[in-house]
């Protein structure tokens, strides 16, 4: 277990699934009152923002064993997902398998490195049990996405109740989806006592606010959906369900991190942020770690803080270490498959 | 370190780009170069060494050009001025093209080069630099292609001598000479003596192209070769981009040379932040406005203005940012910030902040320089006023000075206190405010939330100390061209003597000056007769002095409403003028003819009358356009008046030439001080009456009148005007150029030619482009 309470002591290697969690090694964001002072003066420069991720990539790079360390920093960050209509039991207990053992024992060793395993791993209600079975004694959490994901839209005494049930089933990890409508009317005292319930339903189990940023509109409405989740006492938020048209982006990534910024600024509490959808390349991965490195600091940088929510990313990455270590291009058979 | 070691710090490490490509081609060259004539890199002579500034390491020795190189260099761009600038635009087309093409199969190697040679990061040159080149290439290929079809009535002007910065060298060479070789002009350019080496390169890509010898020479050296191109005989135009000091130096040496002149020189550019801004983004854009090229741009915005509710986060935001800013190899692909250019660059830079220790509170990145090498450290200095010695002055490196603001009247007033007008950028969620502040403020680009943004399209250039002259877009060509009409002999006209029989009318007439408004008498309380040449005394006409041009300068400054009246006004109002003109006609008719002893006045009252009409028509036809930037957004070129416009009138034609400087001065929004035809006075005074009853506010048109030769220094050493027209009689070209380097204002003066002032030489574009600062405003958007 981690004791360390010292919040940049974050142990990186062979950490147990608590410690992956940011209400071990930071205080939990306990939330705030809305102030809608705060949210009405949000401004999200669209075409600004587009600039800066742009030119990102070009001002960013990382080479040879940095670009190792990352990849497997990135590793360590992704919250390793299956939500399909056809998922069972077993196919559960391999996709468990592979987040414990994400990369080839043989090449972890070239590199000097051990114990490596995924953030998490992310599942429906229904696939909570086989999971937190499979993941026994490997410390890698269980996330479950809920709150009738992906569109949020059944009752709401039922989203809590499912928040409930999930927690109870050993989720350690909620990903709510919040209600997109209330975005789009700008009706923000719901979208915040909406939040609010849904934290509290989440008790121990920490709380990841889905805003689905494809259906939102405008960066604007990202940032300030942004800001009332964590006024209502998100531990993250979360980009997207990955079922939306649009996913994650760099642009929408850089507004809702300026938005946890300015939120740690005021409050002094850390957010952590997940990008979701659409993150399949070891060179986009990289990206996004730089950007939380320059915009938010190399705390943001451990998965207690920061998630992919991806499922073809570990692939990609898996053949950069090996071509890292070998010289070679690599193929994807040569590594086990989730 | 171990992989285990950089998963737990998660440092960026090192990404250097490889000068091995770059090396290997010096090596090639035997890392000695002469200067480049006539399609040859000829001997080496003395030579001085070019350095990178990151290391001290001496890349390569180059030539100081000799005055025999210069006059060589500029004899072959004379021999082959005729053969290029008679090709069809299509075949020059066919060059530009190649240039560009064989730019980006050597971007790379153009990119590391510039990089070793100047210090700044392989990121700026590999992504902004290169590709910028690139671009200027293609549009200007466009350009030569459609030359024939869209510019029909103008020609090149001959050789064209370009003296080009250390800042942005290939950058700099291909904005000179893309349009001018386009529009068949011959270049003898010389880049600046600290960077050489990419224009070296690019001689080569010439000679790959295929461009015919002379058409671009290269030569090499300090300023001592500048100078000799600037006072060369054989030139027909100089183009520099430079300090302010420089180019005034230039602007006297040019005087009355007859030369064509474009300035591209200094700023001190405003960055605006309004409370409702992103301030996150326009943190992020002080990061390209400050820190890009290391502050070495003559754009940068160096001057922060920031709402004073707004401030101390705004301030709190970018110290964070620069606590992430990294400083060192250029060639790291993880560098922001680079080299400058030379330890000459770094000791100004160090001095001129030093120097004013103890005002504002600075504050410097945290960064790790490396030990060696020209590196300074991003700066902020906060807490400074107007009178601060920083907030004046270009520092040229990567400081950044701030005050606060309250109000947007304060900030446009606060942006436009500076002898600088090149630039500005404006920060604001609210599509009102920053459209109503763009055009108030005093530079020649401002960009609307976004900074820095260029393109080949776009025209760029400044106003008052920022030089005059746009480079890019169709308004760049007129600095690369000009009217094909040809000029004719100037008529100088004596004033008529007195008689030695005079016969005096009995009711004494006393012409007064025309200031604010008003009839003033001369302040020197002097006046001369005005003689027919029959002999008969036709009235007085006041002596202006000094003091009469300072009150019609200040009068013409009052009357700023004008420039801000509607487009539509101003053409009732012209219209207006020509009907009162109209309905007096044979009264001026008479005078015209008294005055001249010739039979001409009725053609010239309804040639008046009929320019009059022109500009009317004009006042709202003088469009600007939108610019296809590749950008989501518009560049907007906006036509804006000069400002206070002094206007010697020609000799001969005393009614229609006041006319035809006047009416499109006011036509578009400028305020004019008229010196009225030196032999023939009295039409002009005579028309102030026309004005009277024309309502034209008063301050908008002011006549004197005078001995223009006692008066072109007065008017165009006025640092309170902003352009001085000369169609004078008299030999006062060189004056006005050279009294014109104090505030680097514009002129337009005849160089002892003549113009057919009842012709389509008498009117039109040519008169309109004088009367207007093209202002692009661009606006990226987007939600």
């Amino acid at each position: 277990m981690q004791t360390d309470t010292e919040p940049t002591a974050v142990q990186a290697t062979g950490a147990t699934g608590a410690a992956q969690l940011p209400q071990v090694t930071e205080a939990r964001n306990p939330g705030m009152v809305l102030d809608m002072d705060w949210v009405r003066a949000v401004q999200a420069n669209t075409s600004a923002i587009e600039r800066r991720c742009k030119t990102l990539p070009g001002r960013r790079s990382v080479k040879k064993s940095h670009q190792a360390a990352w990849l497997l920093k990135a590793i360590t960050c992704i919250d390793l997902t299956t939500l399909s209509g056809d998922d069972t039991a077993g196919r559960v207990r391999r996709l468990c398998a592979k987040a414990a053992h994400p990369v080839r024992p043989d090449i972890l060793q070239t590199l000097g490195v051990e114990g490596i395993t995924t953030g998490a791993v992310c599942v429906y209600h229904d696939m909570i049990e086989p999971a937190v079975e499979a993941l026994d004694g490997t410390g890698i959490p269980v996330a479950a996405v809920s709150t009738g994901f992906p569109a949020g839209l059944s009752p709401f005494h039922l989203r809590l109740e499912e928040i409930r049930e999930s927690v109870k089933a050993g989720a350690h990890e909620i990903d709510i989806v919040i209600s997109r409508r209330h975005v789009l009317t700008g009706d923000w005292h719901a979208l915040y006592d909406e939040m609010k319930a849904f934290r509290a339903a989440c008790g121990e189990a920490h709380v990841k606010a889905i805003l689905a940023t494809g259906e939102l509109g405008s960066l604007r409405n990202v940032a300030r959906a942004s800001l009332v989740c964590m006024m209502a006492g998100a531990d993250f938020i979360k980009t997207s369900t990955g079922k939306e048209s649009v996913n994650a982006t760099l642009p929408v990534s850089l507004t809702m991190i300026r938005a946890i910024r300015d939120y740690h600024a005021r409050t002094g509490y850390r957010v952590g942020y997940k990008p979701a959808g659409g993150i399949s390349k070891a060179k986009d991965a990289i990206t996004y770690l730089a950007l939380m490195k320059d915009e938010l600091g190399d705390r943001w940088l451990q998965p207690d803080l920061f998630r992919f929510g991806a499922s073809s990313l570990l692939g990609d990455i898996e053949r950069q270490l090996e071509h890292h270590v070998t010289g070679q291009y690599s193929a994807s058979y040569r590594h086990p498959m989730g | 370190m171990t992989v285990k070691e950089i998963f737990e710090t998660m440092d960026y490490g090192p990404a250097p780009e490889s000068a091995g490509e770059a090396m290997a081609w010096l090596d090639g060259t035997g890392r000695a170069f002469g200067s480049f004539i006539d399609g040859k890199l000829g001997a080496v002579g003395e030579t001085f060494e070019a350095k990178n500034p990151a290391t001290g390491e001496v890349l390569a020795q180059l030539t100081q050009a000799t005055p025999d190189d210069v006059d060589a260099a500029i004899m072959a761009a004379r021999r082959a001025f005729g053969a290029w600038s008679k090709r069809p635009g299509h075949e020059r087309a066919k060059y530009l093209y190649a240039l560009a093409r064989l730019v980006q199969k050597h971007a790379r190697l153009f990119a590391v080069l510039e990089t070793l040679d100047n210090g700044k990061p392989i990121r700026e040159s590999r992504d902004i630099d290169i590709p910028l080149v690139a671009r200027h290439f293609y549009y200007h290929a466009g350009m030569a292609q459609l030359m024939g079809s869209e510019l029909p009535d103008r020609e090149a002007l001959g050789v064209c001598g370009q003296i080009i910065p250390w800042n942005f060298p290939l950058l700099m060479l291909a904005w000179k000479v893309a349009p001018a070789i386009a529009m068949g002009n011959t270049v003898v350019l010389k880049p600046a003596e600290y960077t050489s080496l990419t224009a070296l390169l690019f001689a080569q890509v010439c000679q790959e192209a295929g461009l015919p010898k002379g058409v671009l020479n290269i030569v090499t050296g300090d300023g001592r070769v500048g100078e000799a191109i600037c006072t060369h005989e054989d030139v027909d135009k100089i183009a520099f981009t430079g300090s302010t000091e420089v180019g005034r130096i230039i602007r006297r040496a040019t005087a009355g040379s007859g030369k064509a002149l474009t300035l591209e020189l200094g700023g001190k550019s405003p960055y605006i932040v309004f409370d409702d801004a992103d301030l996150d983004s326009a943190v992020e854009g002080l990061v390209d406005a400050i820190w890009f090229n290391q502050g070495q741009v003559c754009c940068a915005g160096s001057r922060l203005l920031v709402q004073e509710g707004v401030a101390d986060r705004f301030h709190a935001k970018l110290r964070a940012r620069m606590e992430g800013l990294r400083v060192g190899n250029p060639l790291d692909k993880v560098i922001d910030v680079g080299a400058l250019v030379d330890p000459v660059q770094l000791q100004t830079v160090t001095s001129l902040v030093d120097s004013a220790a103890g005002e504002g509170e600075v504050f410097r990145a945290p960064c790790d320089l490396p030990e060696n090498g020209c590196f300074y450290p991003p700066t902020l200095i906060t807490g400074l006023s107007q009178s601060s010695t920083l907030m004046q002055e270009e520092i040229f490196g990567p400081v950044l000075v701030s005050t606060t603001f309250r109000t947007p009247a304060e900030a446009v007033a606060m942006a436009n206190n500076t002898r600088y007008g090149l630039a500005a950028s404006v920060w604001s969620e609210n599509v009102n405010l920053a459209l109503d502040v763009a055009p108030k403020l005093v530079a020649g680009v401002v960009w609307v939330n976004g900074t820095n943004m260029f393109d080949a399209a776009a025209g760029f250039g400044g106003v008052r100390e920022s030089g005059f002259g746009r480079e890019g877009g169709w308004e760049g060509l007129q600095a690369y061209t000009r009217p094909r009409a040809k000029p004719v002999a100037l008529k100088s006209v004596a004033p008529v003597a007195a008689p030695k029989d005079a016969k005096v009318d009995a009711l004494d007439r006393t012409a007064k000056f025309f200031v604010g408004g008003k009839q003033t008498r001369p302040d020197g309380g002097y006046s001369q007769p005005v003689w027919s040449p029959r002999g008969a005394l036709l009235g007085h006409v006041g002596i202006a002095n000094r003091k009469d041009i300072r009150n019609a300068v200040e009068a013409a400054h009052a009357a700023k409403g004008w420039s801000g009246t509607t487009a539509h006004l101003r053409a009732q109002i012209l219209y207006y003028i020509a009907e009162n003109l109209s309905a007096r006609a044979g009264e001026f008719a008479h005078r015209i003819n008294r005055m001249t002893g010739k039979r001409n006045g009725a053609r010239e009252v309804e040639a008046a009358v009929s320019r009059l009409f022109s500009y009317g028509a004009w006042a709202d036809k003088f469009d600007g356009a939108a610019k296809p930037v590749p950008l989501r957004g518009v560049a907007l070129a906006m036509n804006e008046p000069v400002g206070v416009i002094g206007a010697f009138c020609p000799d001969d034609q005393p009614l229609l030439g006041l006319v035809s400087l006047v009416a499109p001065a006011i036509a578009m929004g400028n305020r004019v001080v008229a010196v009225a035809s030196e032999p023939y006075p009295l039409a002009a005074t005579d028309f102030y009456q026309v004005l009277e009853t024309s309502d034209v506010p008063g301050g908008v048109v002011n006549i004197l009148t005078g001995a223009h030769a006692e008066l072109a220094g007065t008017l165009a050493g006025h640092l309170d005007v902003d352009a001085v027209w000369s169609h004078s009689g008299a030999d006062i070209s060189a004056l006005i150029e050279d009294a014109s380097a104090g505030n680097i204002k514009r002129t337009w003066v005849n160089n002892a030619k003549g113009r057919d002032w009842y012709g389509t030489a008498g009117e039109g574009r040519e008169f309109l482009s004088q009367a207007t600062e093209v202002k692009t405003v661009w606006v990226p958007y987007g939600e």
